[in-house]
């Protein structure tokens, strides 16, 4: 049985799934039942000063994909809309009765040293294991000078950072905005400021999709929309990139990462921690399913990793870095074809029309009477892996690797106009 | 063999009898249909269009369901089809498009295609009427003999033309086998009327019912007074067993049968014996006998001369008949009906076994069956005699018509079940649309017979 326990800026949690800031963590009553359930930390929605915001009736749009539902969730909810007494007193409960688990607690407060000084220790009061500064939610706090406001100025990020770490002795983790160009800057900047981790990522800007009767954009609130913050398995390649930016970043070295956005499962997970989380946190899957979700990804994730050999998440962290590099590192002389399995063909044809309409030409359609078979012309084939997506069937069409003669990367091809001079981005 | 005859309506109480006989197969919630179409792979020269004898472009309708399109996916399924409505409930998809439908090799479960259509259809014939417009009018007028679905469909792909049609039938009420043929479950709650109503939509067909090719009117005399004649006359007649002893009360065809079944609104006036025997191993015999278990009839024995495999019913509908409590037999031949006091008692057979060439052989043994009512289902066939003096020429029992449906005599077109070819709704229908488009290019290419 793999190790799953944790220690995340010197949290301890007995597995790496906590739940994100959001509803499923606003009250004590829900982080009881998570913990339960057998998560292994939360954080805390959001806490602000008093007095507290209000929510909008009608905050979530989703987007169902073919059948499935809630590929992406948008929302337009802000922070805990309950007193700033009524939170901290259900925090300190629930950590005194669940003393193995994380329980960190979200924060945003104006941008203003006294407001930071004040909320600080109220919450270092309740035994909280560690605080989590939301520079993120992008719509309705931003528009106050908070949250992505805050994360988008990294001037900001590094400021505030700087006097929690001051005003408080809990490790302090900075929660990254993604609506930003490059995610290295915010990131830097919290550690410039003393940050113990960071983050990422939080919500994604987004407008849902437009109810075409209200003719408003969704979630529609008495006539109006607005824009919100989208998350869930649709944003996770987003998530898996900046991630991966920020963790082979040399600048980062060291500094620990919570891993969010769109993680529904443990392999989601696997792929998480492989390109260098050290802890996870989930929200949108736990809103889909409830918390009985957790039990697989633990399991899931330990039999995995038996499998595999990796003894605990130490050994599993980061293994996919360093073989995540620039494009202009790629051999160009690499090659591999489509193959498809004919014993495994439906003759749905996809692969071909895909192809033939939108690709190389390099999957011909052959017919005999009432006989369909689609062939590979491996001379024309690019090995763009096109037709393998559309395939509908499982292992039908595989890539094939080419035996390859030689390593070429653009830096040194001839067609290269910049070539010999310094390293340039393809 | 010496029971009384026991034949009698209302076998069953009538609440029961209207549940028998309401729709087999109720219809997909929109939510069923949506998530069934989204699992249909939009196949790239998808083998269902070929196996449709009309050619439905099947994946862009089932697209047009999931994205929530129901206008456009009716139009593109009665574009091909203008009976898609009947032909959704009727047809023998297993043998059709679903039996090629590319998810049956990968997870053997096609595509509900006959379902989903009728979802398509039946939003249009409730939400959205009769989605064509007819041409400008060009002045002609083509008469059509005979309102099954090869006459109908004839029709309106003519009237959308912009042509004026004279629809013809022997019966009171149009509709052809659909009207009081097909079984009554598959077309439930007076459909096939309902569906002649939102034909009838486009405008510039007149219907003449109780008019008899050969009695009231003939070939050359329509010839005389339209541009061009149809002839969607299906099969008349049935063919005979020639047994000894099919005369006796209680011996009926099966065809009349279910006739006068489709012709009752509650079934509480249709006779039905107590022990039914059905010969034949078709649609028609399925049909009778199920419907014969659904009036009440406590045993009905289907009995086939060949194995389950020559029957040309499909294995769905040899199942639909055991699930009905129908007792299938095969290999057994009739030979002679049993009777006391001019009525039947029962049927003799004789018991054969498959030989080497696939056909039975009888060893002799024979054995029988009791029964009060006997239903023959041993083929229907095409009547000629209306024909008589018009020149047409038939030949193997049917109207002899080239390519483009036509006749031996010049302006004489035929299509449906009176023309060779498989003898399915969806058959009759593409011959009598594609009739339509050949008398449309042959007149269209002529000046006009009738000087406006
Ligand atoms: C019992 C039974 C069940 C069936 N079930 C199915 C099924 O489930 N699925 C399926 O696909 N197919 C089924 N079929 C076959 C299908 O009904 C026919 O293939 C189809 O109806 C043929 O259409 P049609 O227009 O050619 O002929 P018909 O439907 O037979 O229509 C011919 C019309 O011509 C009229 N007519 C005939 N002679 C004259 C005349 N002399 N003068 C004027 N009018 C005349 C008739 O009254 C009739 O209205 C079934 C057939 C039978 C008998
Ligand atoms: C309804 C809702 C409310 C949220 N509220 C907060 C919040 O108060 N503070 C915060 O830091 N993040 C908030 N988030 C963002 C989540 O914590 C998380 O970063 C994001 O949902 C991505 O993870 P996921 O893809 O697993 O959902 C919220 C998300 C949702 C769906
Ligand atoms: S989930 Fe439904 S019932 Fe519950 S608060 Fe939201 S809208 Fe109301």
């Amino acid at each position: 049985m793999a190790d799953l326990r944790t220690t995340l800026a010197g949290i301890r949690s007995p597995n790496p799934f906590w739940l994100a800031s959001a509803p499923p963590t606003d009250k004590e009553y829900n982080v009881r039942r998570a913990f339960e359930a057998g998560w292994g930390g939360v954080v805390w929605k959001t806490l602000g000063e008093d007095p507290p915001v209000v929510n909008v009736s009608s905050r979530y749009g989703a987007v169902s994909y073919n059948g499935t539902r809630m590929a992406g969730l948008n929302n337009i909810e802000l922070i805990s809309d309950r007193p700033l007494a009524t939170n901290l007193a259900e925090i300190r409960s629930v950590k005194r009765d669940y003393p193995d688990r994380a329980v960190v607690v979200s924060l945003m407060v104006p941008c203003r040293e006294e407001s930071w000084k004040a909320i600080l220790p109220l919450v270092e009061d309740t035994g909280a294991d560690g605080i989590e500064l939301n520079f993120g939610c992008p719509h309705g706090m931003s528009e106050r000078n908070m949250g992505s406001a805050v994360g988008q100025v990294p001037e900001y990020v590094e400021m505030v950072t700087r006097w929690c770490k001051q005003y408080t002795r809990m490790p302090v983790i900075v929660k990254l905005t993604p609506n930003i160009t490059n995610i290295l800057v915010p990131a830097r900047a919290a550690r410039r400021g003393g940050a113990d981790a960071v983050s990422l990522i939080n919500t994604i800007q987004s407008i849902v999709g437009v109810d075409l009767d209200a003719m408003a954009p969704m979630p529609v609130v008495g006539g109006l929309g607005t824009h919100g913050g989208y998350c869930g398995p649709a944003v996770k390649p987003i998530a898996l990139r900046m991630l991966g930016d920020v963790a082979r970043d040399p600048e980062m070295a060291g500094l620990p990462i919570s891993g969010i956005g769109g993680i529904s499962s443990w392999r989601d997970a696997a792929e998480f921690l492989a390109m260098g989380a050290t802890g996870l946190q989930v929200c949108t899957a736990a809103m889909h399913y409830g918390f009985k979700i957790v039990e697989d990804m633990i399991d899931g994730l330990s039999n995995w990793m038996d499998e595999k050999g990796y003894a605990s998440l130490d050994a599993l962290r980061g293994q996919a870095l360093p073989r995540y590099v620039q494009w202009n590192q790629l051999n160009l002389k690499f090659k591999t074809i489509a193959s498809i399995d004919q014993d495994a063909c439906i003759k749905c044809g996809l692969c071909h029309i895909a192809c033939e309409d939108t690709s190389h030409q390099a999957i011909a359609k052959i017919r005999a009477g009432d006989e369909r078979r689609y062939e590979v012309i491996d001379e024309e084939c690019v090995g763009c892996n096109l037709c393998a997506h559309v395939c509908p069937v499982d292992d039908c069409i595989t890539m094939t690797p080419q035996p390859v003669d030689g390593m070429q990367t653009w830096t040194e091809h001839p067609n290269n106009p910049m070539r010999g001079q310094a390293a340039n981005a393809g | 063999m010496d029971q009384t005859p026991d034949i009698a309506a209302a076998r069953l109480p009538g609440d029961v009898l209207a549940r028998n006989f309401a729709d087999a197969h109720p219809p997909l919630t929109a939510n069923q249909a949506v998530s069934e179409a989204e699992r249909c792979y939009f196949c790239h020269d998808a083998p269902c269009i070929e196996a449709c004898p009309t050619g439905i472009d099947i994946p862009s309708f089932i697209h047009k369901i999931a994205t929530g399109n129901l206008r456009g996916s009716a139009r593109t399924i009665l574009e091909s089809n203008i009976l898609g409505g009947s032909c959704a409930r009727v047809c023998p998809t297993e043998i059709l498009c679903e039996q090629k439908c590319v998810r049956n090799t990968q997870d053997a479960r096609p595509i509900e295609i006959g379902a989903l259509q009728r979802h398509a259809t039946d939003w249009q014939m409730t939400h959205g009427g009769q989605p064509f417009t007819r041409a400008a009018a060009t002045g002609r007028r083509i008469a059509v003999v005979g309102a099954g679905p090869a006459g109908l469909a004839c029709a309106h792909r003519l009237a959308m033309h912009g042509h004026d049609v004279d629809v013809y039938d022997a019966r009171p009420k149009a509709g052809g086998l659909n009207e009081y043929g097909v079984a009554a479950y598959k077309l439930a709650d007076d459909f096939a009327q309902r569906e002649i109503d939102f034909l009838l939509g486009i405008g510039g067909i007149v219907l003449h019912p109780d008019h008899c090719l050969g009695r009231d009117i003939t070939v050359p005399a329509l010839r005389a007074d339209h541009d061009a004649v149809v002839l969607a006359l299906g099969h008349a007649g049935v063919r005979s067993p020639g047994l000894a002893g099919q005369d006796l009360a209680g011996v009926a065809s099966a065809v009349d049968f279910i006739a006068a079944l489709r012709a009752s609104p509650t079934k509480a006036d249709v006779p039905v014996g107590r022990r039914v025997v059905v010969i034949g191993g078709g649609n028609t015999a399925v049909d009778a006998a199920v419907q014969a278990r659904r009036l009440g009839a406590d045993e009905v024995t289907m009995v086939y001369r060949r194995g389950a495999d020559h029957m040309s019913a499909t294995t769905v509908e040899q199942e639909w008949a055991q699930t009905n409590g129908v007792t299938l037999r095969h290999w057994a031949s009739p030979t002679h009906i049993l009777g006391a006091d001019g009525s039947v008692t029962g049927v003799a057979f004789t018991q054969g076994a498959p030989g080497a060439d696939g056909q039975p052989v009888y060893d002799g043994l024979s054995f029988t069956i009791a029964a009060d009512m006997v239903l023959l289902a041993v083929g229907q066939v095409f009547v000629a005699d209306p024909l008589d003096g018009s020149g047409v020429t038939v030949a193997g029992g049917r109207i002899v018509v080239d390519g483009g449906g036509r006749t031996s005599v010049p302006g004489v077109y035929a299509g449906g079940d009176c023309t060779p070819g498989p003898d399915l709704t969806v058959s009759a229908v593409r011959d009598g649309r594609d009739v339509a488009e050949q008398i449309h290019a042959d007149l269209m290419s002529k000046p006009s017979l009738q000087k406006a």
